[in-house]
């Protein structure tokens, strides 16, 4: 190898962006925002049996402008959405948002009048995450899916240029299932 | 036996072309009637007391169904009557379940029905108000002077159907945002879904959907 | 605490909190306020809006307190920031699906929900009497489950709220336990859709009865901590004697039922008085409390959970020796008995193998049946119905009317948070704005229910 022989033991060199992501993702503040079912399976995901202080995530805050991470918890009515909006624009950046449960992802089996149909009406979204409710171990899994995306964020100018990049990933993407189905 | 809507056909299309051949079969409304005397269990003594106090006119059917007493009553009574159901000594109908309302778009001049369910912990007993409003006037007294449990129902009520409760302290919107237009649960209000894309298909919200009823 | 477009602004007029001169906040423009107490004229109350998001765990719930110092003049709830439209959306769906959407409405008591929804359909369609025995042990079985895991949550949050999270902890863990009997019978942990009109979904799997048992020799020892912990601890009691007080007469006037209502000594209990399922066969007993606070509200939960233990240990001893230890647990009557026959898979709940099987290789009028069942469902005859049941937080009802056809023409719950949480005011009104938590954690709303 090349430099790091060369270092007296106890080094680690790695780049900004990885030390920001391993920062920022290593002590999530969830501004919990729990609405129905799902926030109780939330709470549960604190509860001594899944744990997610093990992430250094413990401290649910109940004010927005300490937290860092939006688990939309439930369904969002129309009488909530400004409130939500209001919770989200309060938060200081970076943000992120999970949507928790099919409701709050899109709408689920309340399509009707009184509830939004997905919560990325109001605000942008990083993780969907499906169940109704999910279990625990799936908040959890979704936690550590956006660790991930965290981690390996860019900054600055690479930032944008991963954006672009992932836009046009998501473009080129092959559907999962064959979208034509009934109509082709 | 309560109020039915008529209908046409047997699988409920209307807005479609109906092909199943039995567009022109109308389901018959049972007629509207009282049930005869006796009512059996303790039905009979609540309706004598009413009698004896004389609620004979205020009451306009009375329906025994399933084991459940229902008083139809002229609105302009209500309010008295429930005065005399929680005070009367034999009645004693101390405790108010709930308002809940239900629309019968087909029912002409009472389209709007508020329901009250009663309960007396201290004979055990259940009895059900009910009391129908044209749509054009949808006006009933309001019970909270009476039994102040009513409020927040009625206010439920007024929100999803449009019940005016005269003399409510606040009747306001509970449910629904302030500035929301319409009655939401009631009938000629749409469920208001989306169509959902699924596999290239699309699938329209319930209440767009065909139906068997 | 967030502010938003406040309708209650308006409002506000109507009492002394808007005379003087008003000051509007919402956050950091604090140089205004100084300004304004520097000139003296200024009244001293002040009206915090709390929610409808808020560190509390209650819920979507909006309180606007009005405040002289820390004294709590005026309380105000906000309620509707949940409203789902359930009732609505059960008119497009068949009597059977009903359940799937009640369900969610008080997230804590699924099990309660179904139930009140299916005795009132079955009340309609004249059945009550036709329901196999086994089923209603097993829906008794699984209501009292339900119980002791809502009221742990109750205790759990109430914990929480006044910042003791152990509380918090010990109480969730248990409620992990609970589920795990849910998921061992029903296949889900919460929102089951477990209970139909007929019944119950499928018969219990061949390991929930060994857990059940196991569950018995647990629990009694952890509520036991759970006692030693609360019962006795002076911050606790310091925070919940004497709080929130509300007589008989309170209860009355404003519908309160439950545990709300047994905390001023009132024993009604639905299961008692009226009992339905089966409960006046099992042995237990209705506890009540004289001091009509917090503390009495918290000591009645706790009995509760005890005694649903001893119910569970009876449904145990039915479901395994003497009538109900095998048989249908769903009605016999196949135009009415949906789902046919279910089955846990490792996805959740479905058709049987031995369903499918039946229908596709063996007999066609099976299959004929079998599709007219789940797309156009059963109908039920023409009328209405109201049945209530005890749940964790008071009278539990369903009003169900029919027109005969295959799907509700109206379907409404009376949820007893909805109705409790009117007392909001009654008791907090006069005391300190930090018993206004305690208050509203003691009527225990799940604002699922409230909303519907």
């Amino acid at each position: 190898m090349g430099l790091e022989e060369k270092l007296p033991s106890g080094f680690l060199l790695t780049t900004v962006e990885q030390v920001a992501g391993w920062a920022r993702k290593s002590s999530l503040w969830p501004a919990t925002f729990g609405l129905a079912c799902c926030a109780i399976e939330m709470m549960s995901a604190g509860d001594p049996r899944h744990d997610f202080s093990r992430w250094g995530m413990e401290r649910a805050s109940g004010s927005p402008r300490q937290a860092d991470l939006m688990i939309v918890a439930g369904r969002v009515s129309q009488k909530m959405a400004p409130v939500l909006r209001q919770v989200y624009d309060q938060m200081s950046e970076p943000k992120w948002v999970i949507a928790m449960g099919v409701c709050a992802s899109s709408g689920g089996m309340f399509n009707n009048y009184a509830i939004v149909q997905g919560v990325d009406h109001i605000v942008p979204v990083d993780i969907y995450l499906p169940g109704c409710p999910p279990r625990p171990e799936m908040l959890l899994d979704a936690i550590l899916k956006l660790h991930d995306k965290i981690q390996n964020t860019k900054l600055g100018a690479q930032r944008e240029k991963q954006v672009q990049e992932l836009e046009r990933a998501k473009l080129r993407q092959l559907p999962l299932l064959g979208q034509a189905g009934a109509r082709s | 036996m309560s109020d039915i809507v008529q209908r046409r056909g047997m699988f409920g299309a209307s807005t479609t072309g109906d092909t199943s051949g039995y567009g022109r079969l109308v389901v018959p409304q049972p007629a509207r009637e009282s049930t005869p005397r006796p009512y059996g269990e303790y039905f009979d003594e609540i309706a004598d007391e009413l009698d004896r106090s004389g609620f004979s006119d205020a009451v306009e059917r009375v329906v025994v169904h399933r084991g459940e007493i229902t008083f139809h009553v002229k609105r302009e009574r209500l309010l008295e009557l429930a005065r005399t159901l929680r005070d009367e000594p034999a009645l004693r109908f101390e405790l108010l379940s709930g308002v809940s309302g239900v629309h019968y778009p087909a029912e002409t001049g009472s389209e709007l029905h508020a329901v009250y369910h009663l309960l007396s912990i201290t004979h055990n007993r259940r009895i059900r108000l009910e009391v129908g409003v044209p749509d054009a006037d949808p006006h009933v007294d309001s019970l909270v002077p009476v039994y102040p449990t009513a409020d927040w129902h009625e206010r439920e009520t007024w929100d999803f159907f449009g019940i005016v409760f005269d003399g409510h302290p606040a009747l306001t919107r509970i449910e629904m945002p302030d500035d929301w237009v319409g009655h939401p649960q009631r009938k000629d209000y749409p469920l208001g879904g989306i169509p959902v894309e699924y596999r290239g298909a699309e699938i329209p919200p319930p209440d767009e959907r065909r139906s068997y009823s | 605490m967030t502010t938003t477009y406040d309708a209650y602004k308006a409002g506000a007029t109507d009492d002394g909190a808007a005379e003087g001169r008003v000051f509007n906040l919402a956050g950091s423009d604090w140089d205004e306020v100084v300004e304004g107490a520097k000139d003296g004229d200024t009244d001293e109350r002040l009206v915090v809006n709390m929610g409808p998001q808020h560190p509390s765990t209650h819920g979507v719930l909006r309180l606007i307190l009005t405040l002289d110092g820390e004294t709590v003049e005026k309380v105000q709830v906000g309620i509707g920031y949940l409203h789902t439209g359930i009732e609505k959306n059960m008119e497009f769906r068949t009597w059977t699906q009903g359940t799937t959407f009640c369900t969610r409405m008080d997230y804590l008591a699924p099990i309660f929900n179904e139930t009140a929804y299916c005795l009132a359909v079955e009340k309609l369609l004249g059945v009550t009497d036709r329901i196999p025995e086994r089923a209603n042990v097993i829906r008794v079985l699984m209501m009292e489950l339900n119980r002791i895991s809502s009221h742990l949550v109750a205790i759990a949050t109430f914990g929480l709220e006044l910042g003791a999270t152990t509380v918090m902890l010990n109480g969730f863990i248990e409620r992990e336990y609970t589920l795990d009997l849910f998921e061992e019978i029903t296949g889900l942990r919460m929102n089951m859709a477990y209970v139909r009109p007929g019944g119950v979904a499928q018969d219990l799997g061949p390991a929930a009865i060994a857990k059940l048992r196991d569950y018995l020799k647990r629990m009694p020892e952890r509520f036991k901590q759970m006692r030693k912990l609360l019962d006795a601890n002076p911050i606790y009691l310091a925070r919940t004697k004497d709080i929130a007080y509300l007589d008989l007469t309170g209860c009355m006037a404003l519908g309160i039922t439950g545990p709300v209502l047994r905390s001023t000594g009132l024993p009604w209990d639905l299961r008692k008085s009226q009992p339905y399922c089966g409960y006046e066969t099992y042995d237990f007993q209705v506890h009540t409390q004289e001091s009509c606070d917090v503390y009495g509200r918290y000591l009645v939960r706790m009995a509760e959970m005890e005694e649903s233990l001893k119910i569970v240990e009876q449904c145990v001893e039915r479901l395994t020796k003497g009538s109900a230890k095998d048989g249908p647990v769903m009605i016999e009557d196949k135009k009415i008995g949906w789902p046919a026959q279910l089955a846990i898979g490792t996805d959740g709940m479905g058709n049987s193998p031995a369903h499918i099987g039946h229908i596709m290789g063996e007999s066609m009028e099976a299959l004929i049946h079998h599709f007219k069942l789940v797309t156009e469902g059963f109908r039920v005859p023409a009328g209405q119905a109201y049945a209530a049941i005890e749940s964790p937080r008071g009278e539990l009802a369903a009003h169900v009317v029919s027109d005969g056809g295959t799907r509700p023409f109206r379907v409404h719950f009376r949820d007893p948070s909805f109705t409790n949480l009117q007392a909001t005011a009654a008791m907090c009104e006069g005391s300190f704005v930090a018993d206004v938590i305690a208050a509203v954690a003691s009527i225990d709303p799940v604002m699922g229910g409230v909303d519907r």
